[in-house]
């Protein structure tokens, strides 16, 4: 399979939701060793320290977000929530910011880098013990906890735990432990859903 | 040399090609998270049942490259790490949110940077899970009134264990390398032993 047809049909599979995973000649190539995703994960980290004294981030972005679809009702109310003080008010969308382009670089970088690895298709990732039902339901459930978890943390994985901690900080190392602890106490309990 | 970065700052460039770059390195992150398998909950999760720790063997390698490369950079004259933007330390909330992190990652099987790149390959569990996060972040500006000062517990300011270890930080930085391989030989043995013993484990 040449590299020229496998991007467009990895797109159709997207799109199509047709698992071609069950296509040998079109089986999923393997991914990076962790490793080596870690070193260029490393240097893009160091880019953008380097060319704009900030790193990554991905809930301080979705926030922003959480705040437009507010406004989108009533930017007075949106604007009246003291947690988005300084969100609102200038002449420039709460949406123009650094943090929401990356973003979406974020989803695009994903989306192409599956499409030419042939990893994109709809599917459900979810161990063999667990119905879709349960599986969406402690998706959403975890999603919640998180989101209130990032906020109250000031950042999430990306933006303390990654970016905090490559540069040391206290508080991002302290959540580098944390966020461990946290999910090592509470695998055993949904390991059905898992393994 | 002089000293030239962090460049933004140093007013190479302006505000609306920062949205630019913040696009580029965007880019490079979802391709590095996607590249290492972590689009996927359970190659993510994986981590936490102990065999495959790619979780782990990711993140403290991007740690460490990064912070040696900042150094090098540093020592070298050519940037500024008071100009680099390191986040404040707050004890308590942190530690709380750190928790739930980890509580999240394990229930709901992707975190935020992930969960956007699992979107974007397809998964239909990530795109229940950003929805999820969505709902959580709709309710937070409530809590957050609620939690008072909390959300500033333990408040140190901006303090890196460079502060702390009296020691230049190239060298620290040079530790953190050393300790991140010595402990990937740790982990793979691990990895080895529990596949060994429960051979259902699969990614």
């Amino acid at each position: 399979m040449s590299k020229e047809t496998s991007a467009p049909l990895a797109v159709w599979f997207f799109l199509t939701g047709r698992p071609d995973a069950r296509d040998e000649a079109l089986a999923p190539k393997a991914f990076w060793s962790p490793y080596a995703a870690g070193v260029l994960l490393g240097i893009t980290l160091f880019l953008a320290f380097f060319v704009m004294g900030r790193g990554v981030g991905a809930s301080g972005s979705m926030n922003r977000m959480m705040a437009a679809i507010y406004a989108l009702f009533s930017e007075g109310f949106a604007a009246s929530l003291h947690y988005y003080q300084g969100y609102f008010g200038s002449s420039r969308s709460v949406l123009y910011n650094y943090a929401v382009f990356q973003i979406l670089g974020v989803f695009v970088g994903g989306y192409v880098s599956a499409a030419l690895g042939r990893r994109a298709h709809l599917t459900v990732e979810r161990g063999p013990r667990i119905d879709l039902r349960s599986r969406f339901a402690l998706a959403f459930t975890g999603g919640a906890i998180m989101a209130i978890g990032a906020r109250i943390a000031r950042g999430c994985t990306s933006g303390q735990v990654l970016t905090g901690s490559a540069n040391l900080a206290i508080g991002s190392l302290i959540m580098f432990v944390c966020f461990f602890a946290g999910a090592y106490a509470v695998a055993y309990v949904v390991r059905k859903q898992w393994i | 040399m002089d000293l030239i970065a962090p460049l933004f700052r140093q007013g190479f460039f302006g505000l609306d090609t920062s949205m630019v770059v913040a696009f580029v390195i965007g880019f490079l992150f979802g391709t590095s998270l996607e590249k290492a398998g972590f689009g996927n909950g359970r190659k993510l999760t994986a981590q936490f049942y102990l065999h495959d720790m790619a979780v782990y063997k990711v993140m403290f390698t991007a740690v460490v490259t990064s912070m040696f490369l900042v150094q090098l950079a540093v020592l070298l004259g050519l940037m500024s790490f008071e100009q680099v933007f390191v986040p404040p330390t707050y004890v308590w909330p942190q530690i709380v949110g750190g928790l739930l992190l980890g509580v999240g990652f394990v229930v709901g099987g992707y975190c935020p940077g992930t969960s956007v790149v699992s979107v974007a390959s397809g998964k239909l569990d990530g795109m229940v899970y950003v929805l999820g996060f969505f709902a959580g972040l709709a309710v937070f500006p409530y809590l957050f009134d609620a939690i008072g000062g909390f959300y500033s517990a333990g408040a140190m300011g901006v303090v890196t264990l460079f502060d702390y270890v009296p020691v230049p930080p190239l060298l620290l930085a040079g530790a953190f390398v050393v300790v991140a391989i010595v402990s990937f030989f740790g982990v793979v043995r691990l990895e080895r032993w529990v596949s060994t013993r429960w051979p259902s484990l699969r990614y």
